[in-house]
């Protein structure tokens, strides 16, 4: 992307909601924001390295319990928790993490799958953890830092800021030396691995810094709401919401999940509006045609569709220059 | 004596999960893809023989059959139509096909039969047995043994037949099998419909003895990926072992820890497997 689209972007997403007085919108957006951020985690080790992980979820409701969990012990700013939050993420991720990726990928999805449906069981029968009701945040701010705000607008500014430190990040990665070795990962291991790429090392870390940032959306998403349960915490909802997106936009490419989420958030909500509560089963259908279309059609997402697009006008206008330029040679020739 | 029950139960349970795997493990061990909606075609099969049953009335053999027929159709159709076109593509393309899937046909059925459990009557097999002083449900033994003996016979299918050995000759060399005038598409099909099948008939055998509702093939489906692991990488009679090994650890953490608990260990036991002893029982290094 060239450099003005850059500004023109981050411009567009800043003034985003100074744009609407209604609070619809800026709770849209920092909706949006919200689930890029968890998609773009995700988007680390699915669509650079190519490790589908299928239980994100677990990093998710790590780092949404973790905070209100300091607050019900120790009554302390939410805040504490982040890191918690993060660290038990990352702790989880190394234990799925080291093992699985000796195998092959399908192992490692299977584990995702498994650890987040045992943690998810475990969670919603553990009084400690407030079993199946979940935990509360404080009701009213005391201070800033219980991040207690009406208005949806400093919470959109907040996960703006993260998302942009998280594309930042995937931005370096993308070109550097590790970002060659991920790619190299995902289109052969065995090949990648007789060049000398530390395969296992290099999925763990990825998976380790996906973990950290699905971890940190979800205290992020407990800060702005201030309660979770292990549905929305755990669920299998959760995972797939950030599979979806990533994958819709374009896994492995840098404002692929952004785009997903900028798409499906919107769509989603007004879907919930309209069918009401007793949608959800609706909702996953949907959403399982989707990924089922993705997975069939277009594995590359809406980003692949528009390069290809792209590339095809381009080279049509090539040929037609080419036959213009041809034309005018035959006509300067028979005119001279 | 209890204990002895629950053993024995464990085992019964067993048997019918190891049937299940041992389609998944088929599909895995050929093709290198793993059917994420196998819980789901395990749960279609207890549906087609709750309503074979509730409808056409039939007994549990026909019904049993209905349902390994029907999914069969349903495995060669989702292999046609869905496995064909991304098993070589990227694996992020393999994966969510199957990942998709799932979520069609689980919601899909919760969405027609709705989130109440129904069951086929409780004396559907005649009443619990009692086998030296061992209080046994009836529908459990012979869900058990019969899963057992079309475990076996798949496992002899695969090994003593013309087909089976088509079926191994595709998954160890695509191309060499194709030289000797072996049709690779239509074996990975067939291999479909076989997988489909054990898990119509492991549905249908289960139905006889568990509430049937459309979020039932979550922890079934999960636990063929945790039986396919310990037993191997497309080891059938791996499988075998790893399913009536997992079926006893779960009766018996249901007995010593309740029933919720029952799934935890089977889990754990999945992660620990890949720590210890990634290539499984029986598993090719």
């Amino acid at each position: 992307m060239k450099r003005t689209g850059w500004i023109a972007l981050a411009l567009a997403l800043v003034i985003f909601p100074l744009s609407f007085d209604d609070p619809y919108y800026e709770q849209l957006g920092s909706l949006v924001l919200l689930a890029a951020i968890s998609a773009s985690a995700w988007n680390l080790i699915g669509g650079y390295a190519g490790q589908v992980s299928v239980g994100n979820a677990i990093f998710f409701g790590a780092g949404a319990y973790m905070p209100l969990l300091f607050y019900k012990l120790w009554m302390v700013s939410p805040l504490f928790g982040f890191p918690a939050g993060i660290a038990v993420s990352i702790v989880i991720a190394v234990i799925i993490g080291i093992p699985t990726f000796r195998l092959s990928g399908h192992y490692f999805s299977m584990a995702t799958i498994a650890v987040a449906e045992l943690i998810r069981i475990v969670v919603s029968n553990w009084d400690f953890l407030g079993a199946s009701i979940g935990l509360t945040g404080p009701a009213v701010a005391r201070d800033w830092s219980d991040l207690i705000f009406r208005s949806s607008t400093p919470y959109y500014y907040m996960f703006l800021a993260v998302l942009a430190l998280l594309l930042y990040i995937t931005y370096r990665i993308e070109r550097s030396r590790f970002g060659y070795h991920l790619r190299a990962i995902r289109s052969g291991e065995r090949a990648a691995r007789s060049l000398g790429v530390p395969v296992s090392r290099c999925k763990l870390y990825i998976f380790m810094l996906s973990a950290t940032f699905t971890s940190l959306a979800g205290s992020l998403y407990v800060a702005k709401f201030g309660f979770v349960d292990p549905a929305s915490g755990f669920g299998t909802l959760v995972s797939v919401n950030m599979v979806i997106i990533a994958a819709f936009g374009g896994a492995g490419r840098l404002l692929g999940p952004l785009l997903g989420a900028v798409i499906l958030i919107p769509l989603q909500s007004e879907a919930n509006s309209f069918f009401g509560g007793g949608g959800t089963g609706l909702t996953y259908i949907i959403y399982g045609a989707i990924i089922l279309l993705i997975a069939r059609y277009e594995p590359g997402g809406l980003l692949e569709m528009w390069d290809r697009f792209r590339e095809r006008r381009l080279s049509r206008r090539n040929k037609a220059l080419e036959q213009l330029s041809t034309e005018s040679k035959v006509q300067n020739s028979s005119a001279g | 004596m209890v204990l002895l029950q629950v053993i024995v139960a464990g085992l019964l349970i067993g048997a019918v999960y190891a049937l299940f795997s041992s389609g998944l493990t088929l599909v895995w061990g050929m093709m290198n893809v793993i059917n994420f909606a196998h819980g789901e075609f395990v749960m279609l099969g207890m549906y087609v023989s709750f309503w074979t049953f509730t409808l056409l009335h039939f007994g549990v053999a026909s019904f049993s059959v209905a349902a390994a027929v029907m999914l069969f159709i349903l495995g060669i159709l989702v292999y046609l139509s869905l496995i064909k076109h991304v098993m070589r593509g990227p694996m992020l393309a393999q994966i969510l096909s199957t990942f998709g899937l799932l979520l069609v046909l689980r919601y899909s059925a919760f969405w027609a039969f709705g989130s109440t459990f129904v069951s086929l009557p409780e004396n559907i097999l005649g009443p619990s047995l009692n086998v030296g002083g061992i209080l046994l449900s009836a529908p459990k033994v012979v869900a058990g043994l019969a899963a057992l003996a079309i475990t076996l016979g798949m496992h002899l299918l695969l090994t003593r037949t013309m087909l089976g050995s088509q079926i191994l000759a595709v998954a160890e060399n695509r191309n060499a099998a194709m030289l000797m005038g072996i049709k690779p598409d239509r074996m990975q099909a067939i291999a479909w419909g076989l997988s489909g099948a054990s898990a119509g008939i492991a549905g249908a055998l289960i139905a006889t003895f568990f509430p049937i509702s459309a979020t039932v093939g979550e922890s079934l489906g999960l636990i063929a990926f945790v039986v396919v692991t310990f037993g191997g990488f497309g080891s059938v009679p791996g499988a075998m072992v790893a399913g009536l090994i997992i079926g006893l650890i779960e009766s018996l953490s249901a007995f010593y820890f309740g029933p919720v608990y029952q799934d935890v260990f089977v889990y754990a036991l999945f992660v620990l497997v890949l720590w210890v002893r990634p290539r499984g029982l029986m598993g090719k290094a």
